[in-house]
């Protein structure tokens, strides 16, 4: 089991809210492989971003509590670490890039100051050290006149350089592991494309794992090994990512798929799943997505799917319980037969 | 930059004209101060000949005209009571407000920052709800009655310090204290919105996640964006301290500006009322024009601009 980076079993994370409590991560299991790929994929608000911030441990203290689960980074469990702790391993072997670009840096401060604060923090070295290191990563990630660049505010640099610079920040102490949270979701996609380009060679070069948290389909494509797919706090499906496009096994992964515009065709009014993601306070027993399923019968109501395995891939779906299959090739059969 | 400096200083001169203009017609309309300076039982023809000694039988835009003139050239005429000139009788009372005002400013910033941050940091707990209840009571409580209260308790009772006068330490703690407990209370729950503000910040995410540890998360990070705005708060209240703290002034009998206006402006002595404005709007506007130049250098998206 060494060659997982990460691995996340059974989670559970509670939000509380004066006294009102939610539970916005229920039982997620997934893991990131060595110098691996993993898309987390779902709509806002499924928690894809309250599992990524878990891993950073940057959840907020007094509002958030991991109800049960680990977090394992390196076979170490990580999820009850305590803050002086974690800050040994943020910015250092788990790094993170958010969305927004242009809110994410500190305005001011220079690029410079504010770069040399992972080194500052995790390595020993001399300021003359640091600003070489700095000045060579931000080459690294394609910045032109980084020399100056270093000296400068983010005011003075555009979406995509700050977005190559808070990559640089996230690279700076070579982690194992980077967590990036919808990276180019704020960007233009002629440059959300050089981004990605990017991303995709520093992971080989650095040999880490990357964790990228997109609702984007074809950002997942073009970029993922492998792909967790998450439905209102639930992993409803997990597969590598030609299986996933080829055999989407589960009815909202499907929804997903044909909610995509073609190129080819011209429809006047595009695909969407009906209905609404049940809000956290509302998700009781049964599937979580019986509500807008086109599929679901009784027992989606009733009991809550366990995740059933075909080889690697994953889906929690009464659908694939091979005791339901049987009996719906039983019915087909004696509708044919009559 | 160079620019930006030269068009504030021409603003700071128009304020200073404007107020001067302003308040040259204002105090006018207390009336002619002539009648105060001469005996009740004086005849009618020595307040006549008065009147055109002291000028004020000119036509008001005659005696305005002559009156910025010679204003421009640093001249603002006599007392009319000890026919002293005006304006070094204003400057000669400069060094005791600014020392009262430097004084309570210095103490209510050491208390604010640190009170508003940690109050920030820790919001919601009890050492918050508590500093919050005391700045709300610092801002409702009068600068006179607290004043009042403090000579009370500490001179009259306590017998510990001077219940006026200026001269040592020991005169300056009183007034010190109730004139910093108002710009405590105001700074101590500006700086605690803007630090909360600030904390919830993406880029405070993002050095979190470069593991910075709290204490430097809060004391470099956060307070150098929430001192913005608190740079031009504390310029507003430093001109208002400067400007003469009268109240706080005349009840402590210090002798400052203050309390110079306040005796003028009950003697109708119109150039040192308006000496006294031309420093105070000088002051003001001085002060203001720091302020910019400091935010300027504080936050670099202004200085490119």
């Amino acid at each position: 089991m060494s060659d997982k980076v990460l691995q996340v079993n059974d989670l559970r994370i509670r939000f509380r809210n004066g006294k009102e409590t939610s539970q916005p991560i229920r039982g997620v299991n997934f893991h990131v492989k060595k110098g691996e790929t993993l898309g987390i994929v779902g709509e806002s608000g499924c928690g894809k971003s309250v599992t990524s911030l878990s891993v950073m441990g940057l959840l907020p203290i007094k509002t958030s509590e991991i109800v049960s689960g680990e977090i394992l980074f390196n076979n170490r469990d990580i999820s009850r670490l305590k803050e002086k702790e974690y800050r040994k391993l943020r910015g250092n072997e788990i790094s993170m890039i958010f969305q927004e670009p242009m809110t994410s840096l500190n305005p001011v401060f220079t690029i410079g100051e504010q770069l040399s604060e992972p080194l500052r923090q995790h390595k020993k070295m001399s300021k003359s050290e640091i600003r070489n290191n700095i000045i060579a990563v931000l080459k690294q990630v394609g910045l032109p006149r980084a020399e100056q660049i270093i000296d400068e505010y983010p005011h003075q640099l555009s979406g995509g350089m700050r977005q190559r610079v808070m990559i640089s920040l996230a690279l700076l102490c070579h982690p194992k592991l980077m967590i990036a949270d919808e990276p180019t979701t704020a960007l233009d996609v002629t440059i959300q494309a050089q981004i990605l380009e990017l991303l995709k060679e520093i992971k080989v070069k650095n040999e880490m794992s990357l964790m990228l948290i997109t609702h984007d389909l074809s950002v997942v494509a073009e970029m993922c090994d492998r792909v967790v797919v998450m439905y209102a706090g639930e992993v409803v499906e997990e597969a590598e990512v030609n299986e996933l496009f080829d055999r989407p096994l589960h009815p909202y992964t499907q929804g997903l798929m044909k909610s995509l515009p073609s190129n080819n065709e011209r429809k006047s009014k595009l695909f969407s799943i009906d209905g609404q993601v049940p809000k956290p306070s509302e998700i009781g027993e049964g599937c979580v997505f019986a509500n807008r399923c086109p599929f679901a019968f009784e027992k989606c109501f009733a009991e809550t799917p366990p995740a059933f395995n075909r080889g690697k891939h994953i889906s929690k779906c009464w659908l694939q319980d091979p005791a339901v299959k049987e009996v719906m090739q039983n019915e087909e059969r004696s509708i044919v037969n009559s | 930059m160079l620019d930006f400096v030269i068009k504030r200083l021409i603003q700071v001169g128009v304020v200073v004209l404007l107020a001067l203009t302003v308040v040259f017609f204002l105090i006018r309309l207390s009336g002619d101060p002539t009648a105060l300076f001469l005996p009740p039982d004086a005849p009618r023809e020595q307040i006549e000949e008065y009147r055109e000694k002291l000028g004020f039988n000119r036509p008001i835009y005659v005696q305005y005209g002559d009156f910025m003139v010679n204003a421009v050239q640093g001249d603002f005429g006599q007392s009319l009571r000890s026919r002293e000139d005006a304006l070094p009788l204003v400057l000669d009372r400069l060094p005791a407000t600014f020392q009262l005002a430097i004084s309570a400013l210095v103490l209510s910033l050491l208390i604010s920052i640190p009170l508003g941050v940690l109050s920030a940091f820790r919001r919601n707990s009890i050492f918050d709800r508590i500093a919050v209840a005391f700045t709300v009571l610092g801002q409702a409580v009068p600068s006179f009655w607290l004043g009042l209260l403090l000579i009370y308790f500490f001179a009259a009772q306590l017998n510990m310090l001077p219940s006026g006068g200026a001269g040592s330490i020991t005169h300056l703690l009183l007034p010190m204290v109730t004139l910093a407990a108002y710009s405590v209370a105001r700074f101590t729950r500006f700086t605690r919105s803007t630090m909360l503000d600030v904390l919830r910040k993406d880029y405070i995410r993002t050095a979190k996640a470069s593991g910075v540890p709290t204490i430097r998360l809060i004391g470099r990070y956060a307070l150098k964006n929430s001192l913005i705005p608190i740079i031009t708060l504390v310029a507003l209240d430093l001109g208002t301290l400067l400007g003469g703290a009268v109240i706080t002034e005349v009840v402590f009998a210090w002798p400052g500006i203050g309390r110079l206006l306040m005796q003028s402006l009950m003697n109708r002595d119109f150039p040192i009322v308006l000496a006294g404005v031309f420093i105070i709007a000088l002051i003001y506007a001085v002060i203001n024009f720091i302020a910019d130049v400091l935010y300027a250098y504080v936050n670099p998206q202004i200085r490119v601009k």
